[in-house]
């Protein structure tokens, strides 16, 4: 068994999604605690310096060209197990089958889909301006300084971004469709390691839903915060 | 008795053979008695359609107890109709009502290609089983039952994962007509035992080899297949399948 079959296989490919699952979970985690700084009411000083370190040092900088890797290994393989898999059936049902599963479980590529579409902008709007400003006809943030280190004011990005109600409403829409996404990729993606049977089911399942729940509700809170300015 | 008997309107899949393409005929039985079996309503369509001098409705059917998996139909949007672990054959016509209209398809999935009407060919799933659903060694003759001590956890996981009677209503209920439930159960019930240790790398990684080259779809972990299983196969099972592959993957030559 060669490594190219193991992981070409239905199971293989199931374990490239649920490893790249579990990698985007952990990002979504340091993501919505970095980003967690802007509450600190601090005119965006500790925000700033947070990105500036992500920015400016090795370690964040490896593991975004990783992140990237496994954002792209993520969707395309997803995309690709979903037309499979419905090419598997190639005459349909004339009632579904519905009470046996979620709605969102079998509608993972569709809410994918939505996320993908958010990370488009979201990137547009702060990852490209961050990263690459001041190339070509990019615009480059502005900056602030801090004990003589100039530091991307991000900060004053998100507040210039989120004074749009529709980039708010999209935003948050977003973090509905990874609400529900996580819902059942926390849970699925334990399950494809193999890390559910009975002493861990309970745990992973409350945890799944936790997990759902509390992270897109930090992030939803970002830009609302900004919106309805509840942060100075 | 008259408050005991029904008249339904069926909607019954049609077709000839695997190479021709079907269709919804809609048939009227009355006087269905509560007491009857799904299969027993069938029978009476049939024996109708003959003495009317049409083709009786062809659906696959054995010990009509629920014990051997040859039972199929996808009755009203679920395997095995609306009760919960239970097999056709064990469906009454009590969980039904008068005037009702029931639509009964086939399993559908392409490596179930009809073979007519209400009947599939379910032999992939043979295939899957003879790629190493078995243990070869040679155990000698039968061995008094406790001379191998077994966990008694482990003996019950593997007894209730091999309550699996194979008969696809998984593959059936799945969006991506996976077998990995099936597939799950069969790869459980031996690994699960020290008999089946001597062969458990191979047996994994081979059997799912075989059901992709069947063509099933792969597991998303919907859990579709655990809340139609006639048997109540747990989906921890694939959790357990996936784990047997990971191991077996990553330590095979």
């Amino acid at each position: 068994m060669t490594f190219k079959q193991m992981f070409t296989s239905s199971v293989g490919k199931k374990l490239v999604m649920g490893f790249t699952g579990i990698f985007l979970i952990l990002f979504l985690i340091v993501h919505a605690g970095l980003n967690a700084t802007i509450w600190a009411n601090d005119g965006g000083l500790m925000f700033n310096k947070a990105g500036h370190f992500m920015g400016s040092n090795a370690v964040p900088r490896v593991l975004e060209i990783g992140l990237f890797l496994f954002i792209f290994l993520h969707i395309i393989q997803g995309y690709l197990l979903t037309l499979e898999n419905k090419s598997k059936r190639a005459v349909g049902y004339a009632v579904t089958y519905k009470d046996g599963s979620k709605w969102y479980s079998r509608s993972m590529a569709l809410l994918g889909t939505l996320i993908l579409l958010f990370l488009i902008a979201h990137i547009y709007h702060f990852w490209t301006p961050s990263r690459l400003g001041g190339i070509a006809n990019i615009k480059a943030l502005g900056e602030m300084e801090h004990n003589g280190v100039k530091l991307h004011n991000l900060y004053a990005e998100m507040d210039i971004v989120f004074t749009n109600p529709y980039v708010v409403i999209l935003y948050v829409l977003a973090c509905g469709s990874l609400a529900y996404h996580l819902a059942h990729g926390f849970q699925s993606a334990f399950k494809t390691i193999g890390v559910y049977n009975k002493r861990y089911q309970a745990i992973i399942t409350s945890m799944g839903y936790g997990f759902a729940i509390l992270i897109p509700l930090l992030f939803a809170l970002m830009p609302l915060s900004f919106y309805f300015d509840w942060i100075k | 008795m008259s408050q005991n008997t029904m008249n339904l309107k069926l909607k019954v899949w049609r077709q000839k053979n695997a190479n021709t393409t079907g269709a919804f005929v809609t048939y009227d039985v009355a006087g269905i008695s509560h007491e009857m079996s799904f299969l027993e309503m069938l029978d009476i369509l049939n024996e109708k359609l003959i003495v009317d001098g049409g083709e009786p409705v062809a659906f696959d059917h054995d010990c009509r107890e629920g014990i051997c998996g040859m039972c199929s139909l996808y009755i009203n949007g679920k395997p095995h109709g609306p009760w919960q672990a239970n097999t056709t054959c064990q469906l009454h016509m009590r969980a039904f009502k008068d005037g009702e209209t029931i639509v009964i398809e086939p399993w559908r999935a392409n490596s179930f290609p009809i073979v007519k009407d209400l009947t599939v060919d379910r032999s992939a799933f043979d295939r899957i089983i003879q790629a190493g659903g078995y243990v070869s060694v040679n155990t000698g003759n039968a061995v008094d039952g406790n001379s191998l001590p077994i966990e008694k956890d482990k003996a019950d996981a593997s007894f209730a994962a091999a309550m699996c009677i194979g008969c696809g209503a998984c593959v059936a209920a799945c969006k991506n007509s996976s077998a990995m439930l099936f597939l799950s159960a069969k790869v459980s019930h031996l690994a699960l035992l020290p008999q089946g240790a001597i062969e458990r790398k191979s047996r994994v990684l081979n059997m799912v080899a075989q059901m992709d080259k069947e063509g099933f779809g792969a597991c998303t972990n919907t859990g579709a297949c655990e809340a139609t299983c006639p048997k109540e196969i747990s989906i921890s099972n694939i959790a357990r399948l996936n784990l047997e592959y990971l191991g077996a993957g990553l330590t095979a030559e």
